[in-house]
Parts: C-alpha cells; structure tokens; sequence
C-alpha cells in the first residue's frame, strides 16, 4: 500500500468530479433542499384539524361549548351541519375529519346537573390524527364540565405532566436532527454506489488493472474523495439546523462531526461494497436505494418509533446504521448527550463500517483477479 | 408501427431481464418491501417503555401502576430505586416516560386530601410525547374517578365524549399506511428503470444504434416507456395481492377502478422518468436526479405528513406532485370504497398532469435524437 498511489486515485477521483459539475451539485443541493423541505413544511404537530359542529341544542350553552374548540388552535371549524346526513358528506369528502354533534338536551341536562353527552365522530383513515383529536376534545370536554360544575369539585387526584428535552414538544427539535442522519444515509450510499459499477461497466477497470495500483489503494482512494464531500454537507446541514431552523445543539459540534464522520465512513464503504458486487449501475442504484434511503427513513427510529415494531423488525434495525446515527444525533443536539451515554451506539457503529470496508475489500479483490 | 414497437418492446424485456440479477430486484424487492414497511410504518403508540418510580409502596401507588400496565399502552420495564436512576435511564433512552408516586400518595388518599402524581417523558419524539401524555392523563383521571366517594362524584357533573372512528374503527395505523407504501414503492421503481435505462443507452453507445434503425421517434418513445408500465402494472398487482393476503387489508372499492387509476398514475411517473433522461447525460445524474425528485414527492404527498399543516406555497406545489392524487384515490378504494363519483376530481388533476408531462418529455426526448 502506497500513499503516493492513493494519492493518485484521489487526485484522478477528484478530477472526474468536478468534470461532472451537476452530479457535484446535485451533491450538495439535495442535503439543503431537502432540510428545507422538511424543516419548513412538515410538522408532526396536529393542529387546525378541520371540523364540522352539528348543534341540535342551539342553546347559549352548546355555542359556549363550539366556542371552546373554535378557540383551541387544534379545531378549525369547517361547517355545520343541520342534519345527520350533512355529517356523513363532510366526513366522506374529506371536508372534516372531526365531526361533534351536540344532542337536543345538551344545555337542559347540564342545568339540570344530570349527565350530558356529545357524539363525536372522526375520520379514522390516519389514525394517528384521530387518536390525537380524540385526546383533545376529551381534554377540552373535560375542562368545560370542570368549568361549569356548579358545586366544584376539586379533584383528588391530578396528573403532573413534565416533558423534558423538548418542553414545547415542537415536532422540528427531533425531525430536523434525525433528518441529517437520514440525508447523511442517502447521499453517502448514492455517491459510491455507482463509482465501481461505472469502471466496469465503461471498460476503464480493466486500464485500472494494468496500473500498478492494488484494489486497497483504489477503494481508499476513491473512499477519501468522496468522504470529504460528505463532510461538507454534515456541516451545511447541521449549520442549516441550527441557525436557520433554530435547533439547539446542546452537546459538542466536535464530537457530532466525529461521529458523523465515522458514519460516513460505513455509508460510503456500504456504497462501494453494492457497486463492486453490482458491478452495473442500473443494479446498483435500485439496490443502494432499497438499503439505504428507505431503511434509514422508515426503520432507524426516526419518524416511527422502533419499539413499536414486532420483535423480528427490531431485530433487523440493529443492522441499519442509520439507527444508530439518528438515537446519536437526536442525542446530542437535544440531551446534550456526552460519548459515554452513546459509546454503545458508538461501538457499533464501528464495527459496521470496519466490516462492511473489509467485506468490500475482500470482494473486490475477487473480482479483479 | 405496431409491430415495430412489438419488437422494440421484446428488446427492452431482453435487455432488462438478460442480467439475472435484475429478476429478483423488479419482482421479489416489492414484496420484501411492503412487508417490511407494512410493520414498520405504524404511527400507533403502544408499548411505551416506561419506568416507575414508586416512594409510596402502597396498595393505592400498586393499583395505579397496575392500571398503567394493564392499558396496552406502557410496557413497565424497571422499577427505580435511587432517584439518579430516573434522569439516567431517560438520558440513555431507555425509556420514554418516568411514573413517580411520592410518599404520602396513599395517606392523601386516604384522608380524601387532594395528591398528585407526576410522568416524566422524553420529548424528542413530540408526536409519541403527545400521544403517550394523552394516554396517561386519561388512565390518571379514570383512577381518580374510581376513587372519588360517591358523594363527591354524585355532584360532579360529567361529560361524556362517546367516540366514533370511521373507516378504520379500531384505529389501525396499518390499513391507512400499507396502501400507500404501494403507491411510493410502483413510483421508485418505474422511475429509476425508465430514468435509468434510457440513460444507460446513451452511456453505453447504443442509442446511436437504435437511431440509426428505421424506428421512428414516437416508435423509440413508447417502445422505451411501455416495457417500464407493464413491469409498473405487474408490480401494482403483485404488491397488492400482498398487502391483502398478507396484512390482511381489505380493498373496499373496485378493482378495475384501481387498475384504470394505476395506469393514468403510471404516465406522470413514465413521463418524469422519460425527462430525467433527457436532462442526464450519465447514469449517475438520472440517479441523483430521480432521487431529487422522489424523495421530496414522498414527503410532500401527505403519505406521512398532513397537506393542510404545510405553509400555503408548499401546499400549492404539491398540486404537481403525482403522488398526492395517488394517495388519495389508492386510500379512497382501499379504505372507504370510493367510486369514481368521489374521485373524478384526483382522477382528471392525475390524468391532465399525466399527459402535460408525458408530451413535454417526449417532445424534449424526440428533440434529442434527432
């Protein structure tokens, strides 16, 4: 192994880069866009859910009611319905995904201090919103018999909720953190991938083989170029982060670029592994994609929470690095989190790309000789 | 013409089939992924790993931890003894939410004095926060009711809030999700073949062959795009078929209606594909390019996110955007059974969007060539 060769493909790498402006673009437009993108226009956060009010009591007391959901920012009111039959068109269309019908003895049976009672129904196609807005307009119910409760009663018992890490639970704290391991993921995956596959598939491997250069050599070299690229977006992305989305990072910057780099470093080996078995690029894209951007969106506890799964899927997250990457980086901007409480993430993450380098390292010999 | 294009599509399936490797990648990858994803992509909250923190060692403190456990909701996983420990285990993450019942819980009760008890969670994840706090008010409250001398309850007034979901009653994130998957899982894979294997051509020099054969540029257009929408249709059928028997969702609506719907999605995601190609010149531009392209389409279809929060001008780009018609149409059938009454207006937004982008990409494809 000879640096000076090393030297050689990286400045040969380097070259054909930058020979390819767009491609070297695109490689530094899409960790921007799409941080952008996620940043500005996605939020986890339900709010103005659309609602329609069906008021059978017309009474001052079941528009105080309507006028405590109009007032939460949760509900916006979208219409009212005058019959049954209104409710089940704005729920069927989409219109309303909340509809709260409000019987004829609403206001007489809460005079009366009897047990009044409201139908609710919601759109139960995005169950995660309806499990929300039922949480809401039970909350909401609640405070208002509270309210009106002629005789308080105190309760006995009160919950004392406390949130730490993110006390406004604002959705863009953990998304635009889990979102640069997710974009990390991709970009290190795609940028290798196709490098190996291309040689062979252009027939310049085969002038590669006639040079004294051995396949170690090659493999480095090609790695280092394109690391340092990857670097570069780490830093625009998580400088995005922090000043353009206002995400705290609470812990080291120095250690989320170590690690970030020691991620890189298996992103990027896993790349070369799929171009140097692909060995056609039309291969190696369809299969850089299925192990890297889908796995890192959907199984690296990023948006969907691995506990959540069935034990045979959890089982297979322990191989996504990117699972390690997000609990790492969520870590360190939002706990503030120091190497010890993430050495097992830590150490994991080392063996992947150490073994995926080796993995790499011993194909690719193969296929040369 | 016709039987040009016959020839020019057994051509296609030749070249994209001689690799044996490319097999498994079309056919057997779809299914690997919808399964994965049909258990993965779940927006439910259960199982919240939780740690309790119980000062009061009373029968009152057990009863409540009890009721935690018995909801479905929180998984007990460890009972701290030391208060460092509470801080700890939430920094590590291994758990999610904190229950500590303080001494003196079970005498408060007692006396009928008024007590509290506090959860701790982990915010980083605000929309399982969210959710798990809900849970957690309510499961509280229904203790402190079962509490409250009847004296005391007699005079509360209460107001009950009966429920009622639709569509998908037992509020199962699947039935919402696995549709979906299908929809992102035919664009991935139609637009990085047709994206791709047209650049290829090109990369390769075998295009230069192909111009050079009397086909003509609208043969050379549909001969290249109707391999890619049969293997689009294949795979719709395929994934399907999966997501029925497997996940066991029920498709409401029409089938054929789902199939006519297929194929007028099927031409945005030819057409975008086809222009990819036009504006790369290696294999490794109509990558990026089509990752460029989906990755944003995927999070801006309302798959995972809702349209209505999005900021008003995002909301209007996502009017371009293929996908969020799809989704719509593919739930609509899935879920509610909707007919075509109900979704002509995603149908035709599809279809005139379909063909805008498949004319403007074989007219630049056609420009190209000649």
């Amino acid at each position: 192994m000879k640096l000076m060769r090393i030297k050689a493909i990286v400045k040969k790498e380097a070259i054909q880069i930058l020979r390819d402006p767009l491609s070297l673009a695109m490689a530094f437009l899409m960790p921007v866009m799409l941080l952008f993108i996620f940043g500005y226009a996605i939020t986890m956060d339900v709010d103005n859910l659309s609602t329609v009010v069906y008021d059978r009591d017309k009474s001052s007391m079941s528009r105080e009611f309507i006028a405590e959901f109009r007032e939460s920012r949760y509900f916006t009111i979208v219409g009212y319905a005058d019959k049954q039959a209104d409710i089940d068109r704005y729920i069927d269309s989409g219109t309303a995904r909340v509809a709260i019908s409000i019987p004829e003895d609403f206001s007489k049976n809460m005079k009366t201090g009897k047990n009044a009672e409201i139908q609710v129904a919601v759109d139960g196609s995005d169950s995660n919103t309806a499990t929300i807005a039922l949480g809401y307009i039970s909350a909401i119910s609640e405070l208002y018999s509270q309210r009106i409760n002629k005789t308080p009663v105190a309760p006995i018992l009160t919950p004392r909720v406390r949130v730490w890490y993110n006390p406004e639970l604002k959705s863009r704290n953990f998304i635009v953190p889990g979102l640069i391991a997710v974009i990390m993921a991709i970009i290190a995956a795609l940028l290798t991938s196709l490098t190996i596959a291309r040689e062979w598939e252009r027939g310049t491997m085969e002038q590669l083989i006639s040079t004294p250069v051995k396949p170690p050599e090659l493999i480095i070299g090609k790695l280092f170029t394109y690391f340092i690229i990857g670097l570069i977006d780490v830093l625009i992305s998580t400088l995005i982060g922090i000043y353009l989305f206002d995400v705290p990072l609470k812990g080291s910057p120095l250690l989320l670029m170590m690690l970030s780099s020691l991620f890189l470093f298996g992103g990027l080996s896993l790349g070369i592994l799929i171009s140097v078995v692909a060995k056609s690029q039309l291969i190696a894209s369809q299969v850089s994609i299925i192990v890297s951007y889908l796995p890192a969106l959907l199984l690296s506890g990023f948006m969907f929470s691995i506990s959540n799964m069935p034990a045979p899927l959890q089982i297979v997250t322990y191989i996504i690095p990117a699972r390690y990457f997000v609990t790492m980086l969520k870590a360190i901007y939002l706990k503030g989190s120091a190497l010890n409480l993430l050495v097992f993430e830590t150490v994991l993450l080392s063996i992947f790309g150490f073994l995926v380098f080796m993995i790499a390292n011993r194909k690719f010999k193969k296929r040369i000789e | 013409m016709l039987e040009r294009i016959k020839r020019m599509v057994i051509k296609e399936f030749h070249q994209i089939f001689r690799d044996k490797r490319m097999r498994p990648i079309i056919f057997i990858t779809p299914i690997i992924q919808l399964i994965v994803f049909g258990y993965a992509v779940t927006t439910d909250v259960n199982n919240v790993r939780m740690a309790v923190y119980d000062l009061d060692k009373s029968y009152e403190s057990r009863e409540l931890i009890r009721r935690f456990e018995a909801s479905g909701y929180f998984q007990i996983l460890r009972y701290i003894n030391a208060p460092e420990e509470v801080r700890l285990l939430l920094d590590k993450g291994k758990v999610l939410a904190v229950l500590q019942v303080n001494h003196g819980f079970s005498a408060d009760i007692k006396k009928g004095k008024q007590t509290e008890v506090q959860v701790l969670f982990d915010g980083t994840d605000s929309n399982t926060a969210l959710v798990a706090m809900s849970y957690a008010n309510t499961i509280i409250t229904r203790y402190a009711r079962s509490l409250g001398s009847p004296k005391v309850n007699a005079a509360a007034i209460k107001l009950d809030v009966r429920a009622r979901a639709w569509y998908n009653p037992d509020l199962r994130s699947r039935n919402y999700n696995v549709p979906g998957v299908i929809a992102i899982m035919i664009m991935l894979i139609c637009l990085l073949l047709t994206s791709m294997a047209i650049v290829r051509e090109r990369e390769i020099g075998t295009m230069e062959q192909l111009m050079v054969t009397p086909l003509r540029p609208l043969e050379l257009i549909l001969g290249k795009t109707i391999p890619f929408a049969i293997i689009g249709f294949f795979d719709m059928f395929l994934v399907t078929i999966v997501g029925v028997s497997w996940f066991s969702i029920t498709i409401q609506g029409s089938l054929m209606l789902l199939v006519l719907c297929t194929g007028i999605y099927l031409l945005s995601v030819l057409g975008i594909g086809l222009f990819i190609s036009t504006v790369s010149r290696t294999q490794q531009q109509a990558l990026m390019g089509t990752f460029l392209f989906f990755a944003p389409a995927v999070l801006l279809s309302g798959l995972m996110f809702p349209i209505e929060n999005m900021p008003f001008a995002v909301q209007y780009g996502t009017y371009l955007n293929p996908l969020r018609y799809f989704l719509i149409i593919i739930r609509g059938i899935f879920l509610k059974g909707n007919g075509i009454g109900i979704l002509w207006p995603q149908m035709l937004a599809l279809f005139i969007l379909g063909t805008t982008v498949m004319t403007i990409s074989a007219l630049r494809f056609k420009k190209r060539l000649g």
